[in-house]
């Protein structure tokens, strides 16, 4: 079981408190696909990814983005149960999605600048730094979890 | 994955503007790296105060970013350029190399964090990859 600490859980619920899925959802997700090119692989239908302008404008680079952001609300509502939260999730990217699970860890590298860069020195500290990437790595080795 | 000319270029003007704070990265990079991975305390035994922004910090901070300058000035070959942080890396210091990328990710974290329209996605993979190969270049004389 993941133990949390009263900082981290004050950290973590600060932090997607004052987030906005709709802004750093799409965001995050443009940074993945223009900073590890190859991710693109899942997006066959999300039509022109050529650009990293054109991945910016793209509407269904943007929707997706604000859908798994959004599934982040799980973990946050299920702090010390993530690994049965996700489990359906899980067989999902697995069975259906066929994501490689080393994606999860990637995204949630890129989810991590954009809250940075949105939250600012005196937010996003080490300590809160600290905190969101734990919370992230849970979140990553719970959908992974599922894998066989 | 090797650096394109439009990297080099994307490297270099953007390094022209965020270099007069480098050791303000450097400090800030190092602080985070030994907070949000502790392991990373294990190398630096040595010092009093380990705390973000104490003075060893700060000290080393600026070593590491003048590196990293360097490596700008040699972009163009950086084996060659960094032989000799490759040997002190190698024999003296002896690095575990996994943690190259683990500073590199905290002083992506803190560009961004400093210069957040500056740090678009598309310098944003032009000094990931340009931190890789410097990793990589430091890795030279491992084995």
């Amino acid at each position: 079981m993941v133990e949390w600490t009263d900082d981290e859980r004050n950290a973590i619920s600060t932090l997607w408190s004052n987030l906005d899925v709709a802004e750093i959802g799409p965001q995050a997700l443009s940074r993945l696909l223009v900073v590890f090119p190859w991710t693109q692989r899942h997006f066959p239908t999300f039509g022109d990814l050529s650009t990293p302008a054109a991945i910016a404008a793209n509407p269904k680079v943007a929707q997706h983005g604000k859908t798994v952001m959004g599934g982040l609300e799980t973990a946050v509502k299920n702090l010390d149960n993530i690994k049965n939260a996700y489990a359906k999730l899980s067989t999902m990217h697995s069975e259906k999605l066929h994501v490689d699970p080393d994606n999860f860890r990637t995204l949630a590298e890129c989810i991590s600048v954009v809250v940075a860069a949105k939250f600012g020195p005196s937010v996003f500290t080490p300590g809160f730094q600290e905190a969101w990437q734990k919370f992230l790595a849970v979140v990553v080795s719970a959908l992974g979890r599922q894998y066989h | 994955m090797s650096l394109t000319a439009k990297n080099k270029d994307t490297i270099r003007t953007f390094w022209a503007k965020v270099s007069s704070n480098a050791e303000a990265i450097g400090a800030d990079a190092l602080s985070r790296m030994l907070v949000v991975y502790p392991q990373t305390k294990t190398y630096f035994s040595h010092w009093k105060d380990l705390s973000p922004g104490s003075a060893p910090v700060k000290k080393h901070g600026a070593t590491v970013m003048a590196g990293v300058a360097d490596a700008v000035a040699k972009i163009d070959n950086l084996t060659s350029g960094l032989l000799n942080l490759s040997e002190l890396h190698a024999f003296t210091l002896r690095v575990d190399p996994a943690n190259f990328k683990i500073l590199s990710h905290n002083i992506l974290v803190v560009l961004a964090i400093m210069f957040p329209s500056d740090f678009t996605p598309e310098v944003h993979v032009a000094m990931d990859k340009f931190l890789s190969a410097v990793a990589l270049a430091l890795s030279e004389k491992y084995r």
